[in-house]
Parts: structure tokens; C-alpha cells; sequence
């Protein structure tokens, strides 16, 4: 064939776009197929393709959309940690004249990818998923408020989460850090397809966050029990609300940047170029805009997350509740008005940096409003440590230690020695992982038997936590060291040998870190094998407080067989104190929004739309395109889009729990 | 917003956004295009004679205008939705403010900064 | 139902409501897409803030003033303003359930947002021909980006009214199409906020300038 015509057909992609160079790439290719063909044959074995399709990939509940969030982030996790892993591995050996085992080029790509990933295909879906899972129940509603946008919205950040992998076997991700700032990102500099694989990857699952964030917030304004005002409402849904409300007003600053990007590198404008008037500061500037308050979008649903548990383990209702939703509240505009403290050596000057510097030493004030309200709730509580307790113990030293190291960069003046230092790399990992990543795991194991009908085993839940706890501070406590004698992020290679020890401590952190990942994926196993001993028949399995308790476990479809009606703050409690009895008669049908497959047919249409404009190729752009714009205009001709769960099977599920209950006493 | 319960706005969410009339209808559309035909004619004719003036009044004729549009087209008011409509309204517009001013100041002193004295004409 | 929320009259709490009425469909539709819209109001923002830091930065290309002709900015302003009250006049009609009309108006809507596009196109292909391209200068870059994404909205905007139309036709003025009209209002009058900041700060600003 002729070479225009296979350009015509493939755009700039070729054989050689395959990294069959790379051992290190060429060995994952393997493994990662072999498994792949395993699960899909197992899949086809048991035939499980008709019920994942049906029950899964088509449900628009948000019960299971939320599983899918948590699924996914899991597996992303395992890829993000595995470039973690070679990145301590590599700069623990890269000393005395060694090069270590990563050449530049891929190097460069494992720590943009692992940003990346960490952030948008890890920590963003751990924590939609819990929102997406606990809103609806919190709050007493079926579901949320558009659940197809809820399924559409999920497989759009899988189609994100595709393209991000697929660049790991088919062409390559960019090599310019996870903020890809130009110039180095135009395409004179990055002209290869890593850059196109960032800018697509994160718009496609761009709009599934920004849909799914109108979503929830439309669910907990306008479908709220009766009785639930806002006062009333949990702190897990508050924190929701504000991070919702940030995910709305800060991913369309995402997605114009991106946008302007994507224009200087295929049409040639000249936004952030160094020519014709460009100003590649301007993206910096903006893309800030988004990224402070992303920092937030992630950290508010965990404090959510940890009041709810702390109040639950300590017995008592959370101290300061009010205080709490303001504190939210003025995190949610002050996070708006600091991110040029990610810049300061940008050079704008003392009152710019003076201004920004002072707004964010403000939010520490509620936050550590919140901590000290953590802490009077567990004062003269009768706390029991069971695994979320522990994880939100955990959380509350590590994050108070990020937290200072953060005031501590807030100061423009150190900032100037501490910029892009190790130091900053120690800062964030401990208010991500301590915040973020704690507060995930403190809400798995809170809300697992809510999920699935049985606890999580607590031994190998213990190991994990013990795990991640001591490697998450032999990891980062010597980066801490390492940035304030100087280091920059980002190094391949070091002259210095006295440096050598920290990495290496920092390494065998990185190692316990991973066999606290390697525990809890067998406290998975070996909770599914031991669950009809860890069942939780009550659905109420912690003694808890808020709403969701109210029902089975795992709840049915439509949540609730009658809407509930609430009194006071901590919901459930007040019922069981006051003598509720669970309703046996009188039910009647419910109505339920029907599956579709519209969302993942569309998502899929939109990922290969990101496909063809990464490689140029312009048919399969352009036809994806309009097919996605067909399927779309043709699910609007579609009028009828819920059906009735009939009463009697509502009568079947609730007898059968009521069963449950009596065997239960 | 301590008091609304679903209760409270189930039974009127047929008229939560009123249509408006067709009087106010056709005052916005008065209002609008008087609002816009001014500015207009006072920068094609030049009838101020300090640009900074004109400049400054026909940016409040599009804040008028923009508020005009808002009411009588877009209906908006504090009750619809419970007030929530407005509450959205005015975090954007804050939000907006913020990212324009915020973006404007700091790229102007980063410009007046690190760039020589006669910045961006130096640049033509 | 406001008893709901309050204690029974034996004085028992009442935890669940027995006879529930579920809440209308298209319950949320009109905030939802309300907040939609206030985040499509941020990309313009955005679009703007990068307008107003880049838009004086001419690399020696076209000035504004070299450009923009008033006029035709003015004819193009009166179209958008013409198809808002038309609009208008279709949801009156609709609210009234007079089904033809309604069409009419929407038709006519969609003539003259066509006509907006026509014309923006036209000045858009005189820029590019004298050789203001968008990769010409960062300024003519933002012009481009700000006025073109305001244009894209304004087509999808037509877009979306040609199905309207077309469900109506097929379906009539039923409870979701009146919903969906509604939300095309909203998106409509919202574009033409957009517009009046464009034709402040872009064009008569830029002129000014």
C-alpha cells in the first residue's frame, strides 16, 4: 500500500508506535495480557458476559455505578503504584555512575503517569464512588437525580482511564510532568503522542466529572427525605455537596486549558507558545485555577468520610456539627483563592505573592477546626478501634504533620528555597495519601458490609493498615530530609553518594507500602471466602448513626421501601432510640428509573473519537463523532425511561429480611 | 433554605419557572436593544470625548443589559427552585470575578515584572 | 404532606412516610441544567480572563481596529437579539398549547441564529483572508477561541432546536417537550448574556482601544 494511503487509514500510527524495544514494557504487555485473556475466558466459561452487561455495565443505580467508581480506582491504583515502585526502585539505584534500569524517555513518562493516574484515575474515582454509593442512602432517596448521566458520566472516566492505559502498549504518555506546562508540552518540544494521549485521556473523563458532579449536587438539594433540612443533613453528604459544587466551578477551567492546548498543538495558535504573544505562564496560571481546588474536590469527602466514622466508633454524635458545615463552606470559596501559591517563584511580585501566601495560611484555620472537632467527639467517647477508626487515626497525625509542612510552604520566602524540592514531593504524598487515600480506606471498610452484605476480615485488614502506615512514613520522612538538603523532583540519576541511604529508606517505605496493597487485596479474597461467618445480617452492623443504616444490607434496589422521614441530625440513631419499628405491610409498587446502554455505547463512541485525534486519524475521528452525536439525539426519541418494581416483590424483599432479622435475634 | 423540605415545594413544581408574559417580554426586548444600540453609537460616533469614559460607561451598559436579560428572559428570581437558582447564580458570579480579576492581576504583575519597561509594545 | 415532617397525633414520631407520592419526572431537570449552564458560564470565563490577559499582545499582526467592523458586529448583535424574542414568543404560544405557532416561532428562532452563524462565518473568512489567521497573533488566537466556542454553542443550539421541533411534530407539546423547551430557553437567553460581553469587551473595547 502506498504510504499516503496507510496514513490516510492509520494516521501517524505504525508498527513502530509498539514498544517492542522496551523489555520492561514488552514483559507488562505479557503479563498484563495473559491475565486479561484469563479473566475474559473465565468470564466467557461461566458466562458471565449477559450478567455483567445486564445488572452492571447497563444499571444506572447508583449503588452499583458507585462499585464499578471503587473497582476501577483499585485496579488504576495497582498501575499507579506499580510506576511508583519503579520510580523509588530507579532512584535508589541510579547512584555512583549507574543509570539505574530506566532509560530517560521512560522514565520521564512513569512519574507523569503515575501523577496522573494517582489523581484523576485513583483518587477521583475512590471518592465518587463513595459519594455516588452513600449520597442517595444518607439522604433517603432511590437514587440520584439523573441516573443515566450517572452511568454515562462513570463510563466516560473509564474511557479516560482506556486512554491513559492504552498509551502504555500503543504509542507512549507525555513526558512532562502531570500538569504538562508548555512549552514543553506544545508540540515543538513534545511533538510524539504522549501529550495528545494526556489532553484526551483527561478530557473524556473530564466531562464524565463534571456531569456526574451536576448530578449529585442536583440529588442532595433537591431529593432529600422530608424532614432533612440542610442543618440535618450528615457531614459525609455536606462535604459531598462542597465538593460537588468545586468539581463544578473548577473542571471547566480544566477543560478550557486543555482546550487551549490542544489548540496550539493541532492548529497552531499561539496561546502558550514563546511566540506571536503567547504566554506560556497563562496556562500555569489557569491550570491552577483548577488545580487548588481539585486538591480540595478530593480532601473534603474524606473529612466527610472521618466524621462519620469518628462519631460512629466513638458512640457519640459529632462534636461542633455546625462548626463542621461552615468550616466546609469556607474551605470550599477559600480553596478558590490560593492557587498562585503553587507559583510563587513565578515572579509576580511581593503583594501577589504576599496576597496568596496569607489566603493560604486562612485555610488552615478551618481545617484545624475540624481536626479539633474530630477530636472532642472522641474525647470521653467510648471508641472502639476497629479498622475505620484506625485508618481515621492514623489519618488525623499524618495529616496534621502535612498540613504544618503545607503552612510552612504557604511562607512565599521559603517557598523560594523549597520550590519543586523533595520537600514538596513529602508535603503533598502526606496530605494525599494521609488525607485522601486514608480517608478511602477508612470508607471501604466502613461502608463495605453496606455494599455487600459482609465485613471485611479485620486480620488482614490490620496487617494492611500497619503496612501502609510504617511504609507511608519510611517513604516520604526521608524525602522531607532529602528536599530540605536540596534535591529537585523529578531525577533520574544522582552524583551525590550521601544521598544514597535516604532513597534507599525511602525505598524499602515504597516495599511495605506495597505489601500493605498486596494485604488488602487478600483482606478482599479472604473476607468474599469467609463471608457467610463476617455477614452482617442487621444492616446496621457498626451501631451506627446516619441513614444509610436503615436499611438491608446490601440495600435493595430501591433503597428504601418507604421514603423515611427525619428528625434530627444523626437520623438512625434517633429512630433506634426512639423505638422504630420497621414497617411490614402496606407496601406498595416503586418507581424505578430503567437500564440502558446508551452511557457506555456513547462513552465508547467518545474514546475512540480521543483515539483517532491522538494518532490523526481523522476518519475515525470524525466518524465516532458523529455517531456519538446520532446515539445521543436518538436516546432524546426515547420517552419511556423508568418502570414499576411491582409490589409484591417489594413484599418478597422485605419478608425475606424480616426473616433475616428474627434469625438474627 | 433551613426550611425547605420537599413538602414544602412538592405541590408547585409545575409553575416553578414562570414563562413570563408577553408585556414583559417585549419591555426586556425594548430595554435590550436600547441597551445595546447605545453603546454602539457612542463608540462608532465617538461621542465622548475620553475614550477611559467611554470605555467605562459602556461597560455598565452591558452590566445593566446582562442584569436586564437575567430577568426578563431568563426569568430568574429568588424563589425558583427554592432559591437555589440565585445561590448558583451568585457563587459563579463570584467565582467569575475571582478567576477574571484574579488571572488580569497576576499576569499583569508578572508582566510589568519580568518583562522590560515598554512590555508588550516592545514586543511589535 | 407537611404533617409528614411532624410528630402524629398520638404523639408517636413518624419515621417513614406510608402513602408516598414520587417526585415528578423531570423533578430536577430545570436546576440541573441551570447549574450546567453556570458551568458553561465558567468556560466562557475563562475564555475571556485568557482574552483580556493575551488580547492586546498583536506580535506586530492586526489591531482590533484594523478588523472589526462595527456594523456588521451591530447587524449580527440584532440577529441574536431578534432570535431571543422570538423565542420568547414561542414559549408564550407553547404556554397557551398552541402547537403551531409554537413551530412557527421556533422556526423562525432557528432562521435568524442561522443567520447569526452566517454572519460570523463571513467576518471570520475576510479575517483569515487580509491573513489575520488565529495563529497570526495570541490575540487573534483568544478572538478566535472566544467568539468561535460563542458561535459552536450558538450551532449546537440549532441543532438541538431542529430535534426539538421534530419531537414536537412527532410527539406534541407533552410534559418533557415543554421541559426541553424550557431548558433550550434557558440555554438561548443564556448565549445571549454570553454575546453581550462579547461585543463589549471584544469588539467595542477592542475598537476603543
Amino acid at each position: 500500500m502506498s504510504p499516503d494511503l496507510l496514513k490516510l487509514i492509520f494516521g501517524r500510527l505504525s508498527i513502530d508506535s509498539l514498544p517492542l524495544h522496551e523489555p520492561i514494557l514488552v514483559g507488562t504487555f505479557a503479563m498484563v495480557a495473559l491475565g486479561g485473556i484469563t479473566l475474559l475466558a473465565g468470564l466467557t466459561y461461566f458466562r458471565l458476559w449477559g450478567y455483567l452487561w445486564r445488572e452492571w455495565f447497563t444499571s444506572v443505580d447508583h449503588k452499583r455505578i458507585g462499585i464499578m467508581y471503587m473497582i476501577l480506582g483499585i485496579v488504576m491504583l495497582l498501575r499507579g503504584f506499580a510506576d511508583a515502585l519503579m520510580m523509588r526502585a530507579q532512584q535508589a539505584l541510579a547512584f555512583g555512575g549507574s543509570e539505574g534500569f530506566l532509560p530517560a524517555h521512560h522514565y520521564d513518562q512513569v512519574f507523569t503517569a503515575h501523577g496522573v493516574i494517582m489523581i484523576f484515575f485513583v483518587a477521583m474515582p475512590l471518592v465518587t464512588g463513595l459519594m455516588n454509593f452513600v449520597v442517595p442512602l444518607q439522604i433517603g432517596a432511590r437514587d440520584v437525580s439523573f441516573p443515566f448521566l450517572n452511568n454515562f458520566s462513570f463510563w466516560m472516566t473509564v474511557g479516560g482511564a482506556v486512554l491513559v492505559m492504552a498509551s502504555l502498549f500503543i504509542g507512549e504518555f507525555a513526558r512532562t510532568g502531570w500538569l504538562a506546562y508548555p512549552p514543553l508540552s506544545n508540540i515543538g518540544y513534545s511533538p510524539d503522542v504522549g501529550v495528545d494521549y494526556y489532553i484526551w485521556g483527561l478530557q473524556v473523563a473530564g466531562v464524565g466529572t463534571t456531569l456526574s458532579g451536576i448530578n449529585l449536587i442536583c440529588t442532595i438539594v433537591k431529593l432529600r427525605c422530608p424532614g432533612m433540612t440542610m442543618m440535618k443533613m450528615p457531614v459525609f453528604t455536606w462535604t459531598s455537596l462542597c465538593t460537588n459544587v468545586l468539581i463544578v466551578a473548577s473542571f471547566p477551567v480544566l477543560t478550557v486549558v486543555l482546550a487551549l492546548l490542544t489548540l496550539d498543538r493541532y492548529v497552531g495558535t499561539n496561546f502558550f507558545t514563546n511566540d506571536f504573544g503567547g504566554s506560556p505562564m497563562m496556562y500555569v496560571n489557569l491550570i491552577w485555577i483548577w488545580g487548588h481546588p481539585e486538591v480540595y474536590i478530593l480532601v473534603l469527602p474524606a473529612f466527610g468520610i472521618f466524621s462519620e466514622v469518628t462519631s460512629t466508633f466513638s458512640g457519640k454524635r459529632l462534636f461542633g456539627y455546625t462548626s463542621m458545615v461552615y468550616a466546609t463552606v469556607v474551605i470550599t470559596i477559600l480553596s478558590y483563592l490560593v492557587w498562585l501559591h503553587h507559583f510563587f517563584t513565578m515572579g509576580s511580585g511581593a503583594s501577589v505573592n504576599s496576597f496568596f501566601g496569607i489566603t493560604t495560611m486562612i485555610i488552615s484555620i478551618p481545617t484545624g477546626a475540624k481536626m479539633f472537632n474530630w477530636l472532642f467527639t472522641m474525647y470521653r467517647g467510648r471508641i472502639r478501634f476497629e479498622l475505620p477508626m484506625l485508618w481515621t487515626i492514623a489519618f488525623m497525625l499524618t495529616f496534621v504533620l502535612g498540613g504544618m509542612t503545607g503552612v510552612l510552604l504557604a511562607v512565599p520566602p521559603a517557598d523560594f528555597v523549597l520550590h519543586n524540592s523533595l520537600f514538596l514531593i513529602a508535603h503533598f504524598h502526606n496530605v494525599i495519601i494521609g488525607g485522601v487515600v486514608f480517608g478511602a480506606f477508612a470508607g471501604i471498610n466502613y461502608w463495605f458490609p453496606k455494599a455487600f452484605g459482609f465485613k471485611l476480615d479485620p486480620f488482614w485488614g490490620k496487617l494492611s493498615f500497619w503496612f501502609w502506615v510504617t511504609g507511608f512514613y519510611l517513604a516520604f520522612m526521608p524525602l522531607y530530609v532529602l528536599g530540605l538538603m536540596g534535591v529537585t523532583r523529578r531525577l533520574r540519576v544522582f552524583d551525590d553518594p550521601s544521598l544514597q541511604i535516604w532513597f534507599i529508606i525511602a525505598g524499602i517505605g515504597a516495599f511495605l507500602v506495597f505489601l500493605g496493597i498486596l494485604s488488602m487485596l487478600m483482606q478482599f479474597a479472604v473476607s468474599f471466602l469467609k463471608r457467610e461467618q463476617l455477614k452482617d445480617v442487621t444492616g446496621d452492623p457498626w451501631d451506627a448513626r446516619t441513614l444509610e443504616w436503615a436499611t438491608s444490607s446490601p440495600p435493595p434496589a430501591y433503597n428504601f421501601a418507604f421514603t423515611p422521614v427525619v428528625h434530627d441530625n444523626d437520623a438512625w440513631w434517633d429512630m433506634k432510640r426512639r423505638g422504630y419499628r420497621r414497617p411490614l405491610t402496606g407496601f406498595k409498587p416503586i418507581h424505578m428509573p430503567s437500564n440502558t446502554g446508551t452511557g457506555i455505547i456513547l462513552a465508547g463512541f467518545a474514546t475512540a473519537m480521543g483515539f483517532g485525534l491522538i494518532w490523526y486519524i481523522w476518519w475515525l475521528a470524525a466518524a465516532s463523532f458523529i455517531a456519538m452525536l446520532a446515539v445521543g439525539i436518538g436516546h432524546t426519541f426515547n420517552y419511556h425511561r423508568d418502570f414499576d418494581i411491582p409490589a409484591d416483590d417489594v413484599v418478597r424483599a422485605e419478608d425475606a429480611r424480616t426473616q433475616l432479622l428474627a434469625g438474627a435475634k | 433554605m433551613n426550611t425547605d423540605t420537599h413538602a414544602a415545594h412538592a405541590d408547585h413544581h409545575h409553575d416553578d419557572h414562570s414563562h413570563g408574559s408577553l408585556s414583559t417580554y417585549l419591555l426586556g426586548f425594548v430595554l435590550s436593544v436600547v441597551l445595546t444600540a447605545i453603546p454602539f453609537w457612542l463608540v462608532m460616533s465617538g461621542a465622548l470625548p475620553s475614550k477611559q469614559i467611554t470605555a467605562l460607561v459602556i461597560m455598565a451598559f452591558a452590566v445593566v443589559q446582562i442584569v436586564v436579560h437575567m430577568i426578563y428572559f431568563l426569568h430568574m428570581n429568588t424563589k425558583s427552585e427554592n432559591g437555589w437558582s440565585m445561590m448558583a447564580l451568585i457563587f459563579t458570579i463570584v467565582m467569575v470575578v475571582i478567576a477574571l480579576s484574579g488571572s488580569l492581576w497576576v499576569m499583569n504583575h508578572l508582566n510589568s515584572n519580568m518583562m522590560p519597561i515598554h512590555e508588550m509594545t516592545g514586543m511589535k | 404532606m407537611t404533617i409528614a415532617v411532624n410528630p402524629t397525633q398520638s404523639g408517636e414520631p413518624l419515621f417513614y412516610l406510608a402513602d408516598e407520592h414520587p417526585h415528578p419526572e423531570g423533578y430536577s431537570t430545570s436546576l440541573g441544567f441551570w447549574i450546567y449552564l453556570m458551568s458553561d458560564c465558567l468556560i466562557f470565563a475563562i475564555l475571556f480572563a485568557t482574552f483580556g490577559v493575551l488580547g492586546s499582545n498583536y506580535a506586530a499582526g492586526p489591531a482590533p481596529k484594523d478588523l472589526f467592523d462595527l456594523s456588521l458586529v451591530a447587524v449580527n448583535t440584532s440577529m441574536l437579539l431578534l432570535s431571543s424574542i422570538t423565542y420568547g414568543f414561542a414559549m408564550l404560544t407553547m404556554a397557551q398549547n398552541r402547537i403551531g405557532q409554537t413551530q412557527m416561532w421556533l422556526a423562525i428562532t432557528g432562521l435568524f441564529g442561522l443567520a447569526f452563524i452566517g454572519i460570523e462565518l463571513t467576518e471570520f473568512a475576510h479575517m483569515i483572508h487580509e491573513g489575520a489567521t488565529p495563529q497570526r497573533s495570541a490575540f487573534l488566537s483568544a478572538f478566535f477561541t472566544l467568539v468561535g466556542t460563542h458561535g459552536l454553542h450558538v450551532s449546537c443550539g440549532l441543532i438541538w432546536l431542529v430535534t426539538l421541533m421534530v419531537q414536537v411534530w412527532k410527539f406534541g407539546l407533552i410534559e418533557a417537550n415543554r421541559r426541553r423547551l424550557m431548558c433550550l430557553s434557558m440555554f438561548w437567553h443564556f448565549l445571549d448574556v454570553v454575546w453581550i460581553g462579547v461585543f463589549t469587551f471584544v469588539y467595542l473595547l477592542g475598537v476603543l482601544r
